[in-house]
């Protein structure tokens, strides 16, 4: 409740300062690391992570597909865990550490790449990011697990046979 | 094998992407270059370029056709970079779709390597002064046989430049069993590209000083703007204007919906002043259209009798005999396309003249369709093809890059269009609805002595004559070509039209059709109380030819209808699933279907669980195919394993529907495609060896999935499903 009003005012506050300078919007500076470089950013907080990583810094590896967090295309790791860049305000990820697709060095990518698992490709980058996280939350999962965690992204092309095969080709599980 | 090297080339308008590997020319121009085709280039370095023409969105074609030059010029595909084609009639159709680029191209690139080959051949030939038959090009080096004599290609390139073009009867092609490519797994050239975030995909694309667009657009087919106000989205940070798009006019064909455009500096910033439009629309008469309601029309246009597209012995007279009588009506509801990557573009209109970079199935048609958009001439769009997030068949339709491209000129910038998930299921050329009615009258056996089947659905030809009402290209697409040794059969389908926009989605009619036909042919088996494979053996009869002439499909004589082949994949289906040792019933059970589309002949047996609740799993599928000769056998199994996927999104989720004229569905929560745990776990992929003539890939494995998931479900449950999706059915 106390933070619904604290936004509120901050609201009314920002609408003020705007008229004062002529209805340019005022942004905070927010400051945060993508791929280990800091990064700052002074525009609209409320913008979701996906577009200052693809618009703004040019790293197009990391995908739009819905705009709702329901397909994964967009999956980057914020302080190390899964989230949805589309769903990620730039006021969340202020002060906190991005690793896109472009920042990653993993053997998930090698094992992808064992299996061939890819067809068109543009759902991948968020494959890899998600079943990265996965990895470091269980190194020897199960095909539930493996079922749990990357329900989230969508794959059209239907590689999810290849996915999960190389997730336990990464793992060292038997397939 | 390692992934061949991708030679990235730093050509000067390369440097508008911040990383990217993709590479794209306009044409091959490096002075030094000696190019004996359109499709391939060599310079004195030893590279050799090799276009791919076609458009990449997963199949593996960007792979498979340069393979097929490669292997025939005999160089180490590592030394080949693949360069994309613009949009450009002299590489012949670039329109990816159809399941056609090898079966089109196959020979064209074959005759490509060969020929460069044989010019080879032919400068080692002149330096030694010796016959060119004696000379053979092989492993990247031309060997004179007589005396051992080698000298390198690139030692050539020269030389060979100054050689005639041999005809095409002169060349001596390499025999299958020197083959180094073709025929064996490569892995796909963008795949590292891929795994590491690098690949260029049309959203991805950049101009210089380009600004970002994202549209608002009538909620109804053919609705116009009544008024704007826009005083709102002007005001949100990052909007510079809005402008308007004229609404397109009948026959829709690929032209820009029209509609409000708001300018910002990102995509965000777009999107956000879009949402502070205010627009009203003049709805027209679209607006009373209900799916629900149109659902009844077609089902009684499929039960009247409709215009006939196949007609054997003599129906009527055999149904009057009497005998024990069948009948089944059969719906599949509209869908939508939902490529992970929306429709997306980016244009320059410029001194009377378009630059265009997109995700496009057919570079050519978006050089007709924004040359028409902005009145220019074709020849006057330079259509770069990056590649695509997911095409399907909804990007061979350009209208989105038509979008880019009128509003670059009313705005004097590049503009990026950039759709979102909502507006790509709000704004489709959907797959058609189709209702069918089948009947049939069968002996003491229970084989069928006399078929009858209808269908009726609104066809592609409304986007091109906004007065069609029949299906032209679906007949030939699994209705006049059944291929059952049946004495009496007849075909028909009835009139059809809807206010949407109908298109090609992968497989096309074959979706509905197959459903129709092979579900039917299930019900029949189980009414005789029959074994499945067994019965379907039995209705496709002995192996034949069936004629195909009377515009049935039958152009082609390297493709005649071959009823031992069909047979044969079911067999093979039926023994690599194991089908002889399987027990259905008690939730548990299996079924297969079989299917011809896009000249390859596909069967499938898909192993179903049904639980108390009625919800499904698909533990396992196995396909048969004999797509006759295969290039790259690997990425043909990952198409099929693809099309088990997209096959069980159509069969068990997709449904697009309209209410008051608008779609009633929008993101993945509403219209939901197959994730990972209701996808098939393992489907397993039968190529037959076949040395007949290459025929389609990328679609023929979908109209199989759905018919065999329902006759599964059947034989588990005793539940006949004949609408889909199967979800809106109660299955316990």
């Amino acid at each position: 409740m106390g933070k619904t009003i604290h936004a509120k005012a901050q609201r009314s506050l920002r609408r003020e300062l705007q008229e004062i300078l002529l209805g340019t919007e005022v942004f905070l500076m927010i400051e945060l690391r993508v791929n280990g470089a800091a990064k700052k950013f002074d525009g609209d907080g409320d913008m979701p992570l996906l577009w200052f990583l693809r618009d703004v810094l040019e790293l197009t590896g990391t995908k739009f597909g819905c705009g709702l967090g329901l397909c994964g295309a967009c999956t980057v790791h914020l302080n190390g865990a899964a989230v949805r860049s589309c769903q990620t305000t730039m006021k969340t990820a202020a002060g906190k550490a991005v690793t896109t697709i472009e920042g990653l060095k993993h053997p998930v990518q090698a094992a992808w790449e064992h299996g061939n698992v890819p067809q068109c490709g543009y759902c991948q980058s968020g494959q890899i990011m998600q079943a990265v996280a996965l990895l470091k939350e269980k190194p020897k999962p199960t095909d539930k697990d493996i079922d749990d965690a990357m329900q989230g992204n969508i794959c059209r092309c239907g590689t999810y046979q290849r996915i999960r095969a190389a997730i336990k080709v990464a793992a060292g599980v038997k397939a | 094998m390692n992934r061949a090297e991708l030679v990235v080339s730093r050509r000067g308008f390369l440097g508008i992407f911040s990383a990217g590997a993709l590479v794209i020319v306009s044409e091959m121009k490096a002075d030094a270059t000696w190019q004996p085709s359109v499709y391939l280039g060599m310079e004195p370095t030893g590279v050799v370029t090799i276009v791919s023409h076609r458009s990449e969105m997963g199949t593996g074609i960007r792979t498979s056709l340069p393979m097929i030059a490669a292997d025939e010029l005999d160089v180490d595909f590592k030394s080949v970079r693949v360069e994309q084609a613009i949009g450009d009639a002299k590489y012949g159709s670039q329109d990816t779709d159809g399941s056609n680029s090898i079966r089109s191209f196959y020979e064209p690139l074959r005759i490509a390597g060969a020929t460069a080959r044989t010019m080879l051949e032919r400068a080692a030939a002149a330096k030694w002064g010796v016959p060119a038959a004696e000379c053979k090009g092989r492993n990247e080096q031309v060997t004179h046989e007589p005396s051992g004599r080698k000298i390198a290609y690139r030692e050539l390139v020269t030389l060979a430049a100054s050689q005639a073009v041999p005809k095409k009867d002169e060349l001596i092609y390499k025999s299958p069993a020197a083959y180094r490519y073709v025929g064996k797994a490569l892995p796909i050239v963008d795949l590292n590209d891929i795994c590491t975030g690098k690949a260029v995909f049309g959203i991805d694309a950049k101009m210089p000083g380009m600004v970002y667009a994202s549209i608002e657009r009538s909620p109804v087919m053919g609705g116009k703007i009544a008024s704007v106000d826009d005083s709102e989205a002007r005001k949100v940070a990052g909007v510079s204007q809005t402008v308007q798009i004229d609404a397109m006019k009948p026959p829709y064909g690929f032209q820009a919906l029209g509609g409000v455009a708001v300018i910002a500096d990102s995509t965000w910033a777009a999107m956000q002043g879009r949402k502070k439009l205010k627009v009203d629309w003049d709805l027209g008469t679209n607006a009373g259209f209900d799916s629900g309601a149109f659902k009844k029309t077609l089902q009684d246009s499929a039960r009247q009798p409709g215009k006939v597209a196949r007609n054997v012995g003599d129906v009527d007279a055999e149904f009057a005999k009497g005998g024990k009588v069948h009948e089944a009506d059969y719906y599949v509801p509209m869908l939508a396309h939902a490529p992970m990557e929306p429709p997306a573009a980016v244009a320059e209109f410029k001194d009377g003249k378009v630059i265009a970079w997109t995700a496009t199935q057919n570079p050519q048609a978006v050089q007709a369709t924004v040359a028409a958009a902005v009145g220019i001439k074709p020849a006057d769009v330079t259509c770069h093809v990056t590649l695509l997030g997911g095409g399907f068949g909804r990007k061979s339709k350009p209208d989105y890059v038509a979008e880019a491209a009128l509003l670059s000129k009313k705005v004097g910038k590049p503009v990026k269009v950039v759709w979102s998930r909502e507006d790509d299921i709000h704004f489709d050329y959907y797959h058609s609805v189709a209702a069918m009615y089948m009947k049939a009258a069968t002996d003491e056996k229970g084989r069928p002595t006399v078929w009858l089947q209808r269908s009726a659905f609104p066809p592609i030809a409304m986007m091109f004559d906004a007065s069609a009402k029949y299906g032209s290209s679906e007949m030939a697409m699994g209705w006049n070509d059944l291929p059952f040794d049946i004495a009496n059969h007849r075909a028909e389908n009835g009139p059809a039209t809807a206010p949407v926009r109908i298109g090609w989605l992968r497989s096309v009619a074959n979706i509905f059709h197959a459903f129709g036909v092979q579900s039917f042919t299930d019900e029949l088996a189980a009414a005789a109380n029959r074994d499945r494979v067994e019965y379907l053996l039995d209705v496709l009869g002995s192996p034949r030819v069936i004629d195909l002439s009377g515009g049935r499909g039958g152009g082609d004589k390297r493709y005649p209808l071959d009823v031992g082949r069909l047979r044969h994949v079911v067999e093979l289906a039926a023994e690599k699933s194991g089908w002889a040792n399987k027990k259905s019933g008690a939730g548990h059970g299996f079924g297969i279907a079989v299917h011809r589309s896009f000249l390859s002949y596909i069967a499938a047996v898909v192993e179903v669980e049904v639980d108390a609740k009625g919800k499904v799993r698909i533990p396992r599928v196995d396909i048969a195919v004999d797509a006759g000769m295969v290039v790259h056998p690997e990425r043909v199994t990952a198409q099929f394993e693809g099309a088990a996927v997209f096959g069980t999104s159509i069969a068990m989720m997709g449904e697009i529907t309209l209410a008051d004229g608008r779609i009633q569905q929008g993101n993945f929560n509403n219209y939901p495609v197959a994730r990972m745990p209701e996808a098939p776990l393992m489907t397993h992929v039968h190529i037959v060896p076949s040395d007949a003539a290459p025929a389609g890939v990328g679609e023929p494995g979908v109209p199989v999935i759905a018919p065999a998931i329902c006759n599964a479900i059947f034989a588990a449950t005793g539940k006949r499903v004949r609408d889909l999706p199967i979800r809106k059915q109660k299955l316990v």
